[in-house]
C-alpha cells in the first residue's frame, strides 16, 4: 500500500485542481460571457435598483398585491440566535416545512389558512397552492387559479375592475415547457410588476 | 394523475432509453483504452498526469491491489475535505464570512461526499463558503463518482476475462472516468443549465429591495457547475438547502427533465458497457429490464399517492393533489417521478420534500433505498450492486435445478455467494440496527420533527438514506447533532465500502476462474425468465428485510390519515 500513496496523493492534488477549480472558474467565465444575466440571477431592475430576482418569490403581503404561496423559510432569532423564528421568502436560508401528512401543526396551519382566504373571498374554492408551502419555500410561482382567486380582493383594494385585471392574469401565465412540461403557472413578481404598471403605480 | 403526466414521464423514460447505446458504447471504448472523439484533446492530458503521479498505464492490478489504491484515494480526499472545511474561515473565496464547519459536522460532511452520499447535515447557503462548495464538494462529486464508475468497471472485467490474476489500473480507471466521461458532459450541461436561469457566479449575496421595501437578501454563487456534476454524478448534495427545489437549482420544467435525465444518464448505459465488455449486449438489456420493471411499478405508486390529497389536506377537503413541499412549475407528476428516479438511483437531490409525502408516496423512495438503489443506481454502484443480486439469483437458480449456477460462463461458488451475501446484510444491520438505536436513545428521539408513526419514518429514512448512500431526506429530522452527525457518518462508510470491497473480491475470483462454454444446460440470463427471477429475488430480500419497518412507519400512517387522526409534536 505506501507504493501507492504517490499515486494517490498526486492524482487527488492534480484532480482537485482541474475538476474544483479549473472546472468552475472556466465555467463561471463562460456562463458570463454566454449569459450574463442569467449567470447573475435573473435579477430584476426597476428604476435603476434591484427589486429581485425573477426566480425568487417574495413576501408580498399588501392587499393590492398579488400573494405568492405561504412559505416556510425561518430566519435566526435576533434574540436568540440558537432559535430560530418564521421569516417568508427568506431567500438566503431555503427551506420547506417538512410536516408530514398526519401532522396536527399542518392541520392548523392550512385550517386557518383556508378560514383567511375564505372570508377575504368567500364562496369560491380554494386552490390548493395557496394554502401549501413550496419545497424551497421562495416558489417564484401560483397556479392560475391562484391568480385568478385574488383577483376580487386587488380589485377592490386598487380600484380597478376585476375584468381588467383578469386580462392581466391572463396575459401572464406562462404554458407548459413545450406544450408538455411541468404545469401552467403565474410569476407572482412579474405579474405584480405588470400591475404597477397598469395602475400607473 | 392526468394524461399529460403520464405523457411527461414516458417521454422522460424514452430519453434515457435513447441514450443507453451510445454513451455505452463510448465508456466502453473510454474503459477498454481505444481511440474516442475526445482522445486527440485529452490523452496529452490524460499521460501527463500520469507521468507526475508516476503511474504506468500499462501496470494492472490484482483485486486487492485495486481495493487498496481506491481506499487509500478515498481516504486522503478524505483528510482534504475535512481540513477544507474546518478551514474556511480563514481561506480566500468566502464573500459570506461563514465561520469553520464544526468538527462533528465536517466529519459527517466529508464522509457524506467521500461515499457519494451527500447527506446534507450543512445547509448549503448558511454554512458553507465558495471555496469549500467548489474545491471540496464539487472536486468529492467528480472523484467519488469516478470511483463508482471504477469498481462496477473492473467487476464487469471480472466476468469478463478468464483465468486472469488483475481487474485493471484504479488510477486509469479513476482518470478516463472523469476526464473522458464526467468532465466533458458536465461542461455541456452546466451551459445548458445557466441557460435556463441557474447562477454561475463568484459574487456575494444580493440585496434587493422589494415593490413593497421590503430587505431581501438573495443568495447566488457558482450553482450550475456544481450542479451539473451533483447529478450525472448521482451525488445529490445541493448548493442550497432546499436542493433541487430551489429556483437557482432547478428554474424551469426542462432543467428539471434534464437533471432527471443526468441522474439515470450513466448508471442506465453502464449495463449496456457490461452487455458490449461481456460479449452479449443481451445480457445488459435484461439487466436493464429488471431495473425498468421496479422502476415503473415505483413511479406508478408514487405519482397515484401524491396526485390523491391523503390525511390533513384530504380532511380540509382540498383537491389537487398533495402540494405541500411542491414546486407550482413542476407539480404533481414531475415532483413524483424525481423522487422515484433520485432514491432509485443513489443520487439523493430533491425537487420536492420527500417528508411531507403522502405516507405511500413516501414509502417508495425509502423501499428504493432500502433495496440497496439497484434500480439503475448510482453510477457504477447500481450496476454492481445489481449484480450481486445477479449472483445470488443464479445461486437460487441453481439450487431450484440442482446444478452449479452459472454466469456468463463463470461458475459461480460459495466464495461468490459469501461475498454477495456480506455486501446485500451489511445494508440491513446499518439501517435497521441505528434506526433501532434512535428510537431509544434521548439523543435518537430529540431528532424527529414530526410526532407519531411519521417521526419513526424520519429517523429509518435517515439511515436508510445513509446506508445507502442516497443522500436524501425526510428533512424534518434534525441530523445537525454530534449523535446523529456521527451515526450517519459510520452507516455511510459501512455502506459504501462494505459492499466495494466484497464487490471486488467477487471480481478478483470471477477473473481468475475459465470461461466455460455454454451447453444445452446453461440457464439462458437475456430472456424474461431471468428478469422475472431477478425482479423476484430483489423484492424478495427486500421484502423479507424491511416489511415489518415499514409497517411501523408508513403504513401506520397511511391507515391512521385514512381514519382521519393527526400527531401533535411535543404531545
Amino acid at each position: 500500500m505506501p507504493s501507492q500513496f504517490r499515486p494517490a496523493l498526486v492524482l487527488l492534488v492534480a484532480l482537485t485542481a482541474l475538476t474544483g477549480l479549473a472546472y468552475p472558474l472556466a465555467m463561471t467565465g463562460l456562463a458570463g460571457a454566454i449569459f450574463p444575466a442569467r449567470a447573475a440571477g435573473s435579477l430584476i431592475e426597476r428604476d435603476g435598483r434591484i427589486v429581485g430576482s425573477r426566480l425568487i418569490g417574495q413576501a408580498f403581503t399588501g392587499a393590492g398585491y398579488f400573494h405568492g404561496r405561504p412559505s416556510a423559510t425561518t430566519a435566526p432569532d435576533p434574540a436568540d440566535a440558537g432559535r430560530t423564528v418564521p421569516s417568508p421568502y427568506n431567500a438566503a436560508n431555503s427551506a420547506g416545512s417538512n410536516l408530514g401528512p398526519t401532522s396536527a401543526s399542518l392541520a392548523e396551519r392550512v385550517k386557518a389558512d383556508l378560514a383567511a382566504l375564505g372570508a377575504e373571498t368567500p364562496g369560491r374554492p380554494i386552490p390548493v397552492d395557496l394554502v401549501t408551502t413550496s419545497g424551497s419555500g421562495l416558489d417564484p410561482d401560483i397556479s392560475p387559479d391562484a391568480a385568478l382567486f385574488q383577483v376580487p380582493r386587488v380589485a377592490r383594494a386598487r380600484n380597478l375592475p376585476e375584468d381588467r385585471l383578469r386580462a392581466l392574469v391572463a396575459g401572464q401565465v406562462e404554458g407548459r415547457t413545450l406544450g408538455l412540461l411541468g404545469e401552467p403557472r403565474v410569476n407572482v413578481l412579474a405579474l405584480n410588476l405588470a400591475l404597477d404598471d397598469l395602475a400607473g403605480r | 394523475m392526468t394524461l399529460n403526466g403520464w405523457m411527461q414521464i414516458a417521454l422522460y423514460g424514452a430519453l434515457v432509453l435513447a441514450l443507453v447505446k451510445p454513451l455505452g458504447l463510448y465508456m466502453t471504448r473510454v474503459f477498454n483504452g481505444e481511440r474516442t472523439l475526445l482522445s486527440p484533446l485529452l490523452a496529452p492530458v490524460e499521460r501527463g498526469l500520469y507521468r507526475a503521479s508516476g503511474i504506468d498505464s500499462a501496470q494492472e492490478q490484482t483485486w486487492l491491489g485495486y481495493a487498496g489504491a481506491m481506499i487509500v484515494f478515498n481516504l486522503l480526499g478524505f483528510v482534504l475535505l475535512y481540513a477544507l472545511l474546518r478551514l474556511q474561515a480563514v481561506l480566500p473565496l468566502n464573500p459570506a464570512d461563514q465561520a469553520a464547519v464544526a468538527p462533528d459536522l465536517a466529519f459527517n460532511t466529508a464522509t457524506s461526499f467521500v461515499t457519494n452520499t451527500n447527506w446534507q447535515s450543512y445547509g448549503g447557503e448558511t454554512t458553507l463558503s465558495y471555496l469549500s462548495q467548489m474545491l471540496g464538494l464539487t472536486h468529492q462529486n467528480f472523484v467519488s463518482a469516478a470511483s463508482g464508475i471504477a469498481v462496477a468497471v473492473a467487476l464487469i472485467r471480472g466476468f469478463s476475462r478468464a483465468s486472469s490474476r488483475t481487474l485493471g489500473s484504479f488510477w486509469v480507471d479513476l482518470t478516463r472516468a472523469t476526464l473522458y466521461v464526467l468532465l466533458p458532459a458536465c461542461m455541456v450541461l452546466t451551459l445548458v443549465l445557466v441557460s435556463q436561469g441557474m447562477p454561475q457566479t463568484l459574487r456575494p449575496s444580493v440585496e434587493a429591495i422589494t415593490l413593497e421595501g421590503a430587505r431581501q437578501t438573495i443568495a447566488v454563487g457558482p450553482v450550475a457547475s456544481q450542479v451539473a456534476i451533483k447529478m450525472l454524478g448521482t451525488n445529490g448534495g445541493g448548493f442550497f438547502n432546499a436542493n433541487a427545489a430551489h429556483p437557482f437549482e432547478n428554474p424551469t420544467a426542462l432543467s428539471n427533465l434534464l437533471q432527471m435525465v443526468a441522474i439515470f444518464a450513466i448508471g442506465a448505459a453502464l449495463t449496456n458497457v457490461f452487455g458490449r465488455m461481456v460479449g452479449d449486449e443481451r445480457q445488459g438489456w435484461a439487466i436493464l429490464a429488471a431495473m425498468g420493471v421496479l422502476f415503473v411499478a415505483g413511479v406508478a405508486v408514487t405519482y397515484w399517492a401524491e396526485a390523491n390529497a391523503h390525511g390533513v389536506l384530504a380532511q380540509l377537503g382540498l383537491t389537487g393533489g398533495n402540494m405541500e413541499g411542491k414546486e407550482v412549475r413542476f407539480g404533481i407528476a414531475a415532483s413524483a417521478l424525481f423522487a422515484v428516479i433520485t432514491t432509485a438511483a443513489s443520487c439523493g437531490a430533491v425537487n420536492a420534500m420527500h417528508d411531507s409525502f403522502t405516507a405511500l408516496g413516501g414509502l417508495v423512495p425509502l423501499l428504493n433505498m432500502q433495496l440497496g438503489e439497484v434500480i439503475v443506481g448510482g453510477v457504477g454502484a447500481g450496476l454492481y450492486g445489481m449484480l450481486v443480486f445477479v449472483v445470488v439469483a443464479i445461486f437460487v437458480a441453481g439450487l431450484m435445478v440442482g446444478r452449479t449456477p452459472e454466469y456468463l460462463g463463470k461458475k459461480i461458488e460459495a466464495r461468490e455467494v459469501k461475498m454477495a451475501m456480506l455486501g446485500i446484510l451489511c445494508l440491513p444491520l446499518m439501517m435497521l440496527g441505528f434506526t433501532a438505536l434512535a428510537t431509544v436513545l434521548p439523543a435518537g428521539l430529540a431528532g424527529p420533527a414530526n410526532a407519531g408513526p411519521h417521526g419513526f419514518s424520519e429517523i429509518l429514512y435517515a439511515y436508510s438514506s445513509a446506508a445507502a448512500n442516497n443522500g436524501s431526506a425526510f428533512g424534518g429530522l434534525t441530523a445537525n447533532t454530534p449523535f446523529y452527525n456521527a451515526t450517519l457518518a459510520v452507516a455511510m462508510l459501512v455502506g459504501r465500502f462494505f459492499v466495494k470491497i466484497p464487490v471486488l473480491a467477487i471480481a478478483g475470483s470471477l477473473a481468475r476462474k475459465p470461461t466455460l462454454p455454454a451447453s444445452a444446460g446453461t440457464f439462458p440470463t437475456h430472456g424474461g425468465l431471468f428478469v422475472g427471477l431477478l425482479v423476484g429475488v430483489v423484492l424478495i430480500i427486500g421484502g423479507l428485510t424491511f416489511f415489518p419497518s415499514l409497517a411501523l412507519g408508513p403504513l401506520v400512517e397511511h391507515f391512521a390519515g385514512a381514519a382521519g387522526q393527526t400527531f401533535a409534536a411535543g404531545g
